[in-house]
């Protein structure tokens, strides 16, 4: 008995997971299922409302795209997107719309200014950085006599035969 | 201590900086780009009286406060008592942009929590509302006489905000 109540706590979590897994894939279907929003007839079209609107931000879930999202302001965003390209404005016409609106917080991929670019410079100054150091580190390993390290053991097998008595220890 | 080992505190230090500010920022908190630039111009509907047509020309030569809400809208209820003993005490004129909403449950709304809007607009589609770059309700705005967007505040107004943000802006404006 005392051997199986943990085996039967296991199968109840595992059951309980299941049933969980399950659930999620009940409501993501759901979600999918939501998907079907009236969308136009012209296949080419909602592809460069797609397009665009992978571009996009959605303000109210910040880190998803307007195509990705549910929320009801993605839903309006696509649809103007939708149709301001029916009446035949460019893309770039679109972005620059919505950026009156919204800011450049709107953009998923910011513009390239003052305020940004750290943002953008940020990631390359920091590998610089680290290229510089590692190379100033190991110049430096480099000009120093071999009596400033310790002398190669040969350590895997010392390492190996340790470890039993560790463990029994 | 040898100086080179206090170099991983330091950049430690700089990190636990950048974190401790990046945490204490709102991400809720969007700069709205129209700080500063003319509202967008708008022809709307009044709730109380569909017949009646309002426009931003018609606000043009004094100092007033957009705020958006909707009878769906939690948050709203929250900062409502708030406008409306602010519209009781005087002050500047406070428009509502009834944002999504219905006419019927509108105006429900106002009879149940009072009303403190000189009137509102009526933006059952969001029309309006998505040119004022409204991501959420409520939303408020201070124009100025010139017709500028000169604040824009994100989410429900607080005692604190009213006294420290947005009343200084209002007497300044009106001076």
């Amino acid at each position: 008995m005392r051997e199986r109540a943990p085996r039967q706590g296991l199968l109840r979590r595992s059951v309980q997971r299941a049933m969980v897994v399950v659930g999620l894939a009940i409501a993501c279907a759901q979600a999918s299922g939501r998907e079907a929003e009236p969308v136009s007839a012209n296949p080419a079209l909602e592809a460069r409302v797609m397009a665009l609107a992978a571009e996009l931000r959605c303000l109210v879930c910040q880190n998803q795209t307007i195509a990705d999202s549910h929320a009801e302001l993605a839903e309006d965003l696509r649809r103007q997107i939708r149709s301001m390209l029916t009446k035949g404005q460019s893309e770039r016409e679109i972005l620059v719309y919505m950026t009156q609106r919204y800011g450049d917080f709107v953009l998923y991929r910011p513009p390239f200014k003052t305020s940004t670019a750290l943002l953008w410079a940020g990631p390359a100054m920091l590998l610089a950085l680290a290229l510089g150091t590692l190379a100033v580190v190991l110049r430096r390993r480099q000009r120093l006599g071999n009596d400033a390290f310790e002398p190669d053991t040969d350590s895997v097998s010392d390492d190996r035969e340790a470890a039993p008595d560790a463990k029994s220890g | 201590m040898k100086p080179r080992l206090l170099w991983p505190l330091g950049i430690f230090l700089v990190l636990v900086a950048f974190l401790a500010v990046g945490l204490g920022l709102n991400p809720r908190e969007v700069p709205s780009p129209l700080v500063g630039k003319p509202a967008p111009a708008f022809t709307a509907k009044a709730l109380a009286a569909p017949e009646r047509q309002l426009s931003k020309d018609d606000l043009l030569g004094k100092v007033w406060m957009l705020n958006v809400w909707a009878s769906w809208c939690g948050a709203c209820r929250d900062e409502h008592p708030l406008l409306v003993a602010y519209s009781r005490s005087g002050g500047v004129p406070i428009y509502g942009l009834n944002y999504k909403d219905k006419r019927e449950d509108g105006m429900a709304w106002l009879q149940q929590f009072g009303n403190p809007y000189t009137d509102s607009l009526f933006d059952p589609d969001g029309r309006i509302g998505l040119d004022y770059g409204v991501y959420g309700v409520p939303e408020t705005f201070v124009i100025d006489r010139a017709g500028v967007v000169r604040y824009k505040h994100i989410g429900p107004i607080t005692p604190e905000v009213m006294r420290q943000k947005i009343e200084p802006l209002l007497r300044q404006l009106n001076a």
